[in-house]
């Protein structure tokens, strides 16, 4: 196996991702495709540590898993913050920040 | 004792209001008298403080650094905490502590809606602090951090006890005052990166030590770089002074402050620009301050026209005294852009003849709005009969404001056009003795609008009117006052507050006009070092020879440093 | 200091020697003495059972009596080989080329100067406490009064240019407040303000010129240095000639000289008294001390000797001319006098610019007695017709108050120049000292001003012409006003007299050179102790003896002024007369009456000519041109400032701040579109502009 491999199936991994992340109105699946994001990262982390015999890459594609952990927890707890006040988890409707 | 009034002597001065002030944050807002009381007597204390400095001043020695505190402050950007004071520093000083407890007898139970006197008082000794601050610290951070500290106060005592158009005005003057100081941030910033301290005796290259950077650590400084720091500083300084074309946002602070906060901007806040020039933009870049003076020179007798026909055009009373103040200013920068040391001792005599007239002024104007309740000239007159000692004040403050002689105004002006005829070597006297003729010109309109002010605000009745005599006839031999308008009863004659309040400034009007020595002494000393161009040891009199031999005399400066 | 400037006195045939005196060294205590007397009013009068009247007048009496003293010491001081002033100098502030001190200089001219002021300003204080009598304003009046005498005593002992400022602008401020004592009034407290404009415009000149003078004589304020250097050529002359003109301006705001002095009239709106003292006997002829002070520089700055025209001569005489007929068109006596105070200053300023210097200062010296009288006087008439100063209703008054017409007469023939009164003695000596001589036969003089003669004797016409209509509408005839005119008490007679007797006298303390008729010890006394002698700061002046012809001449220039007006006033009334007589008999009538119409060509052309249009004219040209320039000045300042303030200003130099404020907030209401609010707008933004950055990086690089 080479490498293009990894990168192409990262990449489809991450445009999936995006495509969630800009496209999808529940708050969960945003925050699920976030994950496929970080996921495909971790993906290209690990091929490119195996191939330049490099262990920096398996530990940072361990770092993000961590972080990603923390990051699932922060965003169902504001989710579910969300859905307490507003009954529903439609981030389009989610714009107080709005100029 | 003495060696801890030499060590924590200014700093004591300094802060003690800021102290006084965190204190009276918390005490709560219904003991008021606690609170009045304290603020009054931290005042005064300051005040007696800085007597004890002045008595303990060596005078004779004025043009040396005195009470010097030097220690680590800030080390990573190599920021000093380093304060002193000269002959420079110290009549400014006298005049600042004098003015806070003053304007505070003067709100004395009198306080400006919405009478909030808690925050109001907090807001005055935060002031102070930042005031007393800049005159006295010697680093460019330090002064910096004092002369922004000052902005504050100033823009919430303009934005909530304010006229009708409070909120512009006090934006206004935030704005441009800040958008000066940035300038003025760089300018210092690049001195630090550019000077060399080491030329100056110091162990560090970079350095802000406005003492070194004073004593040749910017020979070296190449001369196109000195001339951009030296325009920043002229801005920061110059939105401060105001100098014409910066001067917009004057008129409207003025108009819109309550009084106190009219006369501490005039007595005090303006000197703070004026102070910079002095103390820090012209000892420390001699040689742009000599390409920069004939600039200076033309915008501050532009400013000396402009302020005094844009008074003849005012309605206000507030306003007219506001842009006098421009006038009067032009006259005080035209003396520092003589770069003779007649010139810059009579600006900073006129510095502080100001302080003392256009805030006795302010206090006024404040008095009469509100026995009149209006400051339009055309609905006032009649001071004289309703409240002939109160009128008798204003045309005495008028006098002193055209610069009679004898009262304090004129050490201030006549100096200044002295000064004008023969200014430094290096710039040229024929710009000059222009400038003498269009300032001796000012003093004429200097006259024409104090007169029409007195005439409109003091003589006559008031609405403007004045008694109908058969023309031709002048029954006027003493005989008969049945023809005289009658005293309006309502108007009351000046209060024992504001005579407290007034007292001081008006023997001091009187006194310095009888007596200019007793700031020409302390001041003249140390115009003298700041004019002297010193590097190392050696003394350099560049300023006092022709232009050209002038280029060549810091260049040497430049060559010997590089 | 002293051994410096009068060095060279000593290589004269006699050394000049040093005046000593108690009051001469102690010259100080004279102004400080009426100004503890301001502060005591100020602050006390008003408790005082006098109302603040007694201070003054004690303090001016002391004055007056210090002034004599100081006189006697000062007389016998003087030497034949000259004498040298008593300088009193106190180091006020010094600092490096900015020397400041004060002091007294007591000479000649000081000594004279002195003993007028106070004298004047002590009667002036005990005619006022009748005057004003009353008056809700008595005790300030006072107190001006006092501040007054103090700052006039300051300027007259004062030793450097710079003190002489000081004293210079108090006065200027008291003659303010004075002028709109009755502030009531909207004309008097604009009255005031135009004097003191007036007067400010001239300062300017006296600013620049103290300063070019300070510079050009090394960094000093001191008149003895000054003029000393000025004389020995130390000075460049066009440095001189550019301060002295700069000066002139000052003299010609102060002492009311073409073309700036228009505000003195309308000074007269203040009460007489003030008029008297101010504006006739002392504060106008600051101007004319100062050039007497600083004559070293006005002898070099306008090259005085051996010329035949410059500035101030000029000026002095076409103020002399222009106020002479001015006083034909008035009917306010009060402003005949005042011009007539215009036209006498014009005499005393030409003096000073053709180099007879004590004839200037001789003239000013009788000048107060008589024009102090003649203002005191008409006070005096006023209150007997009901408080007016028009002179058409006036009339008859001789009956009803004797002692004021008598003396009211002397003063006025005093004014014409008719021997011997001091008038005649004065003015003849400034004509001599013209040295325009012509078919008169003098000798000596500086130059040869003959344009200055004729316009002398013209003014001497003039003079003696008005002052007869002046007395006639006032005294004559019958009473045209209202109530009964009453002769005035005692403290406001009295004066009068003393006035009118100085009148009198006055003249002969300088008998002319070469008159025959009394000891050659009695003449020129007052040039012998007023004049500096054997010192360098004084120019070496040539003193001209008068001639019979010139004297006899101004006389009959003087009578025949007088005459040609009583006639005039006199055919008036007889053409009232002649209406009721037949058409026949008023031809033969008038023939014989006319005296052949030769009377007309005198009186009905020239006179005519000269009071009616060419007076109207003057006194158009006064109100319209130049006062018309002093109104467009003011209201184009006015007009500019609304210009600048309200255009440039507000819209300009406001508006770029504003601006620059209006820019930002519109950026930002753009911008704020962006900012929907939802996290997938920011996110599409975010992954599309890195999606064209990363093209542009594989693009590009």
């Amino acid at each position: 196996m080479t490498v293009t491999q990894f990168v192409i199936a990262s990449a489809v991994l991450f445009s999936i991702g995006v495509y969630g992340v800009l496209v999808r109105r529940s708050a969960v699946m945003v925050l699920m495709s976030v994950e496929l994001i970080l996921n495909s990262v971790n993906i290209n982390l690990v091929a490119f540590g195996a191939l330049h015999d490099n262990i920096a890459g398996e530990v940072f594609a361990l770092f993000v898993i961590t972080v990603a952990a923390a990051e699932v927890g922060v965003g169902l707890a504001l989710v579910l913050l969300i859905f307490r006040n507003r009954k529903n988890i439609n981030i389009h409707e989610v714009d107080l920040m709005k100029g | 004792m003495n060696q801890f009034l030499d060590d924590f002597g200014l700093s004591i001065m300094v802060f003690v209001p800021l102290i006084t002030g965190l204190i009276i944050m918390l005490i709560p807002r219904a003991k008021e008298e606690l609170i009045k009381q304290l603020a009054l007597g931290s005042s005064l204390a300051t005040l007696g403080w800085a007597i004890l400095l002045t008595v303990r001043f060596d005078i004779d020695n004025a043009s040396t650094l005195q009470f010097v505190v030097d220690t680590d402050w800030i080390t990573a950007i190599g920021s000093r905490y380093i304060m002193g004071i000269d002959g420079l520093a110290l009549p400014l000083i006298l005049l600042t502590t004098l003015i806070v407890p003053l304007c505070i007898i003067y709100s004395f139970n009198h306080w400006p809606e919405p009478a909030n006197p808690k925050s109001f008082l907090t807001l005055i000794l935060i002031l102070e602090t930042g005031m007393l601050g800049t005159f006295v610290a010697q680093d460019l951070i330090l002064f910096f951090v004092f002369f922004e500290v000052v902005l504050l106060p100033m823009y919430f005592m303009i934005g909530v006890w304010g006229g009708q158009n409070r909120r512009y005005a006090s934006l206004k003057f935030f704005l441009y005052t800040l958008f000066g100081s940035a300038l003025m941030l760089i300018s210092f910033l690049a001195l630090y990166f550019l000077a060399d301290g080491t030329a100056a005796g110091l162990d560090v290259v970079n350095t802000f030590d406005m003492r070194a950077l004073s004593d040749g650590a910017t020979g070296a400084i190449a001369r196109t770089s000195q001339l951009w720091i030296f325009a920043g500083m002229f801005l920061g300084f110059g939105v401060k002074v105001p100098i014409f074309p910066f001067h917009t946002w004057l008129p409207d602070a003025h108009t819109e402050a309550p009084t106190v906060g009219s006369v501490i901007l005039a007595a005090v806040l303006l000197k703070l620009g004026t102070y910079g020039f002095v103390r820090i933009a012209i000892p420390i870049l001699p040689e742009a301050a000599s390409a920069w003076a004939p600039v200076i020179g033309v915008l501050a007798v532009i400013g000396i026209i402009y302020g005094a026909l844009g008074c003849l055009a005012q309605k206000d009373l507030k306003r007219l005294i506001a842009f006098s103040s421009v006038a009067h200013m032009g006259f005080v920068m035209l003396g520092i852009a003589t770069l003779t040391n007649i010139g810059i001792t009579a600006a900073v005599f006129g510095m502080v003849a100001h302080g003392l007239i256009t805030g006795m002024l302010f206090f006024l104007a404040g008095s009469i709005k509100e026995r009149y309740h209006t400051l339009d000239m055309s609905k006032l007159g009649g001071l004289l009969t309703d409240a002939p000692r109160m009128g008798w004040v204003v045309a005495f403050c008028a006098m002193a404001s055209l610069g009679l002689p004898g009262l304090a105004g004129f050490w201030g002006e006549f100096p200044v056009i002295l000064a004008s005829y023969s200014p430094a070597a290096i710039l040229s006297e024929s710009m000059f003795r222009t400038f003498m003729v269009i300032a001796a010109v000012g003093t004429v309109l200097a006259a024409g609008y104090l007169l029409w002010m007195l005439q409109k605000a003091a003589f006559g009745t008031a609405g403007g009117g004045s008694v109908d005599l058969t023309p031709g006839a002048t029954p006027h031999n003493g005989d008969g006052d049945d023809h005289l308008p009658k005293a309006n009863t309502a108007i009351k004659d000046t209060t024992k507050r504001e005579w407290i309040a007034w007292a001081p400034l008006l023997v001091l009007i009187l006194g310095l006009g009888v007596y200019p020595r007793l700031v020409h002494e302390v001041v003249e000393p140390a115009t003298e070092k700041s004019l002297e161009i010193n590097v190392g040891n050696i003394k350099y009199d560049c300023l006092e020879l022709s232009p050209s031999s002038a280029t060549d005399c810091f260049n040497e400066i430049r060559n010997r440093n590089g | 200091m002293t051994a410096t400037i009068f060095a060279a006195a000593e290589t004269s045939t006699e050394a000049a020697h040093q005046a000593t005196g108690w009051f001469l060294d102690n010259i100080w205590i004279l102004p400080l003495m009426p100004a503890l007397s301001f502060f005591a009013i100020l602050f006390l009068g008003k408790k005082m059972r006098c109302r603040g009247s007694d201070p003054g007048l004690l303090t001016t009496g002391l004055a007056l009596a210090f002034s004599i003293a100081a006189g006697i010491q000062w007389l016998g001081s003087v030497g034949e080989g000259g004498t040298l002033p008593v300088v009193g100098e106190w180091k006020w502030y010094s600092a490096a080329g900015f020397d400041l001190s004060v002091g007294t200089l007591v000479d000649g001219l000081t000594i004279a100067m002195i003993f007028v002021v106070s004298l004047v300003s002590f009667l002036v204080h005990v005619y006022s406490t009748d005057y004003v009598k009353g008056d809700r304003r008595y005790t300030h009046y006072f107190a001006f009064l006092s501040l007054f005498t103090a700052s006039m005593l300051l300027l007259v002992i004062s030793n450097s240019t710079i003190q002489m400022i000081v004293a210079w602008e108090l006065v200027g401020v008291c003659s303010f407040s004075l002028i709109s004592h009755w502030w009531e009034d909207k004309s008097n407290s604009g009255a005031g303000l135009k004097a003191m404009l007036t007067n400010r415009v001239g300062d300017i000149g006296l600013l620049i010129g103290v300063a070019i003078l300070f510079f050009a004589a090394g960094g000093t304020f001191s008149v003895l240095e000054i003029n000393s250097l000025a004389l020995s050529g130390g000075i460049s002359h066009l440095v001189l000639l550019v301060a002295a003109c700069a000066l002139l301006a000052a003299v010609a705001s102060k002492s009311g000289q073409f073309p700036l002095y228009t505000w003195l009239p309308d000074a007269m709106a203040g009460p007489t008294p003030v008029s008297a003292l101010i504006h006739a006997a002392t504060m106008v002829v600051a101007g004319v001390f100062l050039v007497a002070r600083l004559y070293g520089v006005f002898f070099e700055g306008f090259a005085i000797a051996g010329s035949s025209i410059n500035l101030l001569a000029l000026i002095g005489a076409a103020t002399t001319i222009f106020g002479a007929t001015l006083a034909f068109a008035q009917t306010d006596i009060k402003r005949v006098l005042a011009y007539s105070t215009i036209s006498q200053l014009g005499y005393m300023v030409m003096a000073l610019g053709v180099g007879a210097w004590t004839a200037a200062i001789f003239h000013l010296f009788t000048h107060a007695f008589f024009k102090a009288c003649l203002f005191l006087g008409s006070g005096s008439v006023s209150h007997a017709a009901g408080g007016t100063f028009d002179m058409r209703k006036m009339g008859g008054l001789k009956q009803h108050m004797p002692h004021t017409y008598k003396t009211f007469l002397i003063a006025s023939l005093a004014l014409a120049g008719v021997a011997p009164l001091a008038g005649f003695w004065s003015k003849d000596e400034i004509l001599a000292g013209t040295g325009g001589w012509g078919i008169f036969g003098g000798t000596g003089g500086n130059g040869a001003y003959t344009l200055m003669i004729v316009m002398g004797l013209i003014t001497t016409a003039l003079t003696a012409a008005y002052m007869t209509r002046c007395v006639y509408m006032t005294f004559h005839g019958d009473y045209r006003g209202e109530g009964h005119p009453h002769e005035s008490g005692k403290r406001i007679v009295v004066p009068l007299w003393v006035l009118a007797g100085l009148a009198t006298v006055a003249g002969l303390v300088n008998l002319p050179k070469g008159f025959q008729l009394v000891p050659k010890s009695w003449t020129e006394r007052f040039g012998h102790f007023i004049e500096p002698h054997g010192v360098t700061y004084f120019p070496k002046i040539e003193h001209a003896t008068p001639s019979w012809t010139l004297g006899i001449f101004s006389i009959i220039v003087a009578g025949a002024g007088i005459s040609l007006t009583v006639l005039y006033i006199k055919r008036k009334q007889q053409i009232a007369e002649r209406t009721s007589q037949s058409k026949l008999a008023s031809v033969g009538y008038n023939i014989l009456v006319n005296k052949y119409y030769l009377d007309h060509l005198y009186s009905g052309i020239i006179t005519k000519t000269v009071r009616g249009p060419l007076a109207a004219g003057v006194n158009r040209f006064d109100k319209t041109v130049i006062d018309g320039v002093v109104n467009a000045a003011g209201k184009t300042s006015v007009a500019a400032g609304n210009i600048i303030y309200n255009q440039i200003d507000q819209k300009i130099v406001d508006g770029l701040v504003n601006a620059t404020a209006i820019q930002t907030e519109e950026a930002g209401e753009e911008l704020r579109k962006i900012q929907t609010g939802k996290v997938q707008h920011y996110g599409s933004i975010m992954f599309a502009s890195a999606i064209v950055f990363t093209l542009l990086i594989i693009i590009f690089i």
